[in-house]
């Protein structure tokens, strides 16, 4: 199997040189359009990503997801919950406009708006000082290490802009009027690419913009985005010639692009951990023959399922062999990341065999699954797999896949997590670890909004306490300490069975070289066109 | 003739409000469409507000009373998905469907009644055996698989034609048209044929049918005893005679033709109402769905209207009656 990493396509687009003064149009298709332009309408990571050709936050992250200073110059953490920010002078946005610390402190009060998606970001501030035009002071509720890294998606808009388009609020869902949507369909960042038409589902056209701030790779002056839904024509857009690059491509069309003349899929890991969930709060399973009791709170039996399901097999069999198995929530590439830990459970079935026997379920039981079927790479085919795995060793499953918009109604506890075992995805958006510490490894509490995708309700106090204080702590050796502690009790008590981090997947035209970044965002600055 | 139409169109009134209450009826099982409308980090609190902000709390009497009401005021409520008015969206993407569904209409039409005819009139020579043996197989094969097809071809391997989209349009007012660029013209030509294929082969055998049927009849045998010309029987009386049917089938096949373009529309990413509606299906994009399902509604009322009219210009008997 022919895969490019990330390293060689950035090392040929040095090879190549960059920034040529001719014309050069970049054509690509995702499989959906963004549902905003406003940069505070949706905390998404399609959404923020292609918005980050033409908004910018104070920090960036670089190809290889490294946390780069952007509009700020400088950081610096003065107390244990104050920050002193120097901004870039000479930044202008699309319009001209000056970009200064005004426009920071508006664009912090608008995600704090009743429409805005950003208010968690939002909210880790408390307030934000003006020391001079270039310079403020950031204070936040409690000491928080990660502040710069939270910052990337916190994008910047221009006071004046906003206050002339009546924008000065975030549009949101249900904004009925269109004075307020000015945001959502007009655009005016401090980017490298200027919006210059769009039509929502249909196109969006950019051309680059000439007071850009950075010397960056790209030589692309024109770029046409159109989102096409279906998987087939997407792939058939790229190998006619007609697109440059499209994602995310199906698994099973590789072999097809590897064929095909003039174009190539680009694969590499993603930042997303699949894996498994299993009820462990209820008294007795909704989905199962098991009554009166729930097998899945013995953590003899979720150890069993965690022995029987065959990470490799699945990685081969139905990811190709592209899939990283995995033993943590949490991908390489994200922040806190402990190596010790990312050993899989073993797969040994006679031991799962032996454990069910132990537990009192010799011949095993029934169980219900819930799976999504058009969310993640092959997930209803992931599913499938598991369920054969489990029924080796006596625990017969019934699957439900449905589309993801039916999945995510029925498991999410706005439906009380009406499911007994499951499958999600998870790339934490601040690219930390705290962030799974906190919705899938504490206990589900609304009041403290912990553990809101636990949906499984694990919950083990020890872990709540170290989710608490790594938030706090800035001190990064003991933190990490903290991280590592969480780890191993969540290993031990079988909370989760991760199964891998899956595959990016994209399909290239040959001569076009760039960079995939590992959560799937595609940044045009690095888009280099060769001949 | 004023009665009858004014009937119609209150009994149009009736359909409408019948297929939005179903829908809405429907709506429930769809799935949840918050999930789609916030990011993961946004909270419970702010998703169970949103919900019920968006009153999809109430239940599907209210909901669909509160629709209707503002739909009698022009308002269709704004997108869950696009965030813009969805009556702006639909003027935005009815251009394209009809453009679309006009083409392979006409396409349908002009290849399908003269088949049809000569197959009819010479059952016996090659061509009408081939035309038929085609006709089967645009008859089985599903719009999707021809599609891809054609586009395997045509797109990827000749390389002729555009393999997604509408190509450059040109705005003419509030009509947005590809008719007008070379692009435009190009890229309407595969998603027509997809469309047009099934309508086509169906229109091929439903005028031999019929055509052999009036063949047969008295009249036919009287007016040639009479001597007149094969040429005048065929096309005047034969042909006249087979149409009453003939134009009830087309007409809701026109219909059918807008409102199920969504598959090919969604195979060639055709930015019509189709594909607004297919993905509104799958984000849950609940004021998109019960607009797009009213005009549908609406169109096949106006069709049926349109065909019963007809019937007074082709069938001189009805005329006598009323």
């Amino acid at each position: 199997m022919k895969i490019k990493s990330i390293l060689a396509a950035s090392a040929c687009a040095l090879a190549l040189g960059a920034g040529s003064a001719n014309a050069e149009t970049f054509k690509w298709s995702f499989q959906g359009d963004v549902q905003s332009l406003d940069p505070h309408g949706l905390n998404e990571t399609f959404t923020l990503g292609f918005l980050g050709n033409v908004y910018e936050g104070l920090t960036y992250y670089d190809k290889n997801l490294e946390l780069q200073p952007g509009l700020a110059v400088s950081w610096e953490n003065t107390g244990p919950t104050t920050w002193i920010f120097k901004l870039r002078e000479g930044v202008k946005f699309h319009d001209g406009g000056d970009f200064n610390a005004d426009d920071v402190i508006f664009s912090w009060k608008r995600t704090l708006t009743a429409g805005s998606d950003m208010k968690g970001y939002g909210s880790r501030m408390k307030d934000i000082k003006k020391i001079d035009d270039y310079t403020i002071e950031v204070e936040t509720p409690a000491p928080n290490p990660i502040l710069p890294r939270e910052l990337v998606f916190y994008y910047m808009m221009d006071k004046e802009w906003s206050e002339k388009h009546g924008s000065v609020e975030a549009t949101s869902p249900k904004a009925a009027d269109s004075t307020a949507t000015y945001a959502a369909q007009n655009a005016n960042g401090t980017g490298p690419f200027i919006l210059t038409e769009r039509q929502p589902d249909v196109r969006s056209t950019f051309k680059r913009f000439d007071g850009y701030w950075k010397d960056i790779p790209t030589n692309v002056t024109e770029v046409n985005f159109t989102p096409i839904s279906q998987g087939a024509t997407r792939v058939a857009a790229l190998i006619s010639g007609e697109l440059d690059l499209v994602y995310p491509v199906p698994v099973q069309d590789w072999n097809r692009l590897e064929e095909a003349e003039g174009v190539s899929p680009l694969t590499g890991p993603e930042a997303r951990t699949i894996f498994l969930g299993m009820d462990q709060w209820r008294d007795e399973l909704l989905y199962s023959n098991i009554k009166g009791k729930n097998p899945l709170k013995d953590k003899r039996v979720r150890a069993a399922m965690a022995h029987a399901i065959d990470l490799n097999a699945i990685d081969k069999k139905i990811m190709r062999g592209a899939a990283v198995p995995s033993g943590l929530l949490i991908a390489p590439q994200i922040n806190g990341h402990d190596a010790d830990f990312n050993k899989p459970y073993a797969y040994d079935p006679e031991k799962s065999k032996a454990l069910l026997t132990e537990a009192g379920y010799p011949e095993g039981f029934e169980l219900g699954m819930d799976c999504p079927n058009n969310r993640y790479v092959n997930d209803e085919k992931i599913c499938q797999a598991v369920v054969g795995l489990l029924a080796r060793v006596g625990i017969k499953v019934d699957l439900n896949a449905q589309p993801k918009s039916k999945y995510f109604a029925k498991v999410s506890p706005q439906n009380g997590n009406d499911t007994s075992f499951y499958l999600l995805g998870w790339t934490p958006s601040s690219m930390d670890v705290h962030n799974v510490l906190y919705n899938l490894m504490s206990s589900f509490d609304t009041e403290k909004n912990t553990g809101q995708f636990n949906y499984g309700r694990y919950s083990n106090p020890r872990i709540d306490e170290i989710a608490s204080n790594v938030e706090k702590e800035t001190d990064q050796a003991k933190r990490q300490k903290m991280v590592a502690e969480a780890f191993s009790i969540l290993k031990e008590d079988v909370g989760y069975l991760p199964l891998h981090q899956q595959p990016l997947s994209w399909g290239v035209r040959d001569g076009v070289t760039l960079s995939q970044r590992a959560d799937n965002v595609l940044d045009i600055r690095y888009v280099v066109i060769g001949k | 003739m004023f009665k009858f139409i004014s009937m119609r169109l209150l009994q149009s009134v009736v359909v409408m409000l019948v297929v939005g209450l179903i829908a809405f009826a429907l709506f429930r099982f769809v799935g949840d469409p918050i999930n789609n409308m916030v990011g993961q980090d946004t909270t419970l609190e702010e998703r169970e507000a949103l919900t019920e902000s968006l009153g999809l709390n109430d239940p599907f009497l209210v909901q669909y009373g509160r629709f209707i009401s503002n739909a009698v005021q022009g308002d269709f409520g704004m997108s869950y998905r696009l965030r813009q008015p969805v009556s702006g969206l639909i003027a935005e993407r009815f251009p394209a469907t009809l453009e679309l569904s006009l083409i392979s209409a006409v396409l349908a039409l002009v290849l399908g009644v003269p088949m049809g005819i000569y197959t009819a009139l010479k059952p016996k020579s090659l061509f009408s055996r081939s035309f038929m043996t085609i006709s089967l197989m645009g008859v089985s094969l599903p719009t999707f698989l021809i599609g891809i097809l054609l586009i395997l071809f045509f797109g990827v391997t000749l390389r002729w034609l555009p393999t997604f989209g509408r190509g450059e349009v040109v705005d003419l007012g509030w009509w947005s048209t590809g008719f007008l660029t070379s692009s435009g013209l190009k890229s309407i030509i595969l998603p027509a044929i997809t469309l047009a294929v099934f309508q086509m082969t169906l229109i091929v055998r439903l005028v031999r049918a019929e055509m052999l049927e009036v063949l047969r009849t008295d009249y036919i045998k009287f007016a040639h005893a009479r001597g007149l010309s094969p040429r005048l029987i065929n096309f005047s009386i034969a042909l006249r005679n087979t149409l009453v049917p003939v134009i009830t089938i087309i007409g809701l096949q026109v219909g059918s033709i807008i409102a199920f373009a969504i598959i090919t529309e969604s195979v060639f990413q055709w930015p019509g109402m189709g594909l607004l509606f297919i993905q509104a299906v799958s984000e849950v994009d609940i004021p998109v769905m019960a607009a797009y399902l009213l005009l549908i509604a609406f169109v096949f009322v106006v069709i049926n209207l349109i065909v019963d009219i007809l019937y007074f210009v082709v069938d001189p008997r009805l005329r006598v009656q009323s």
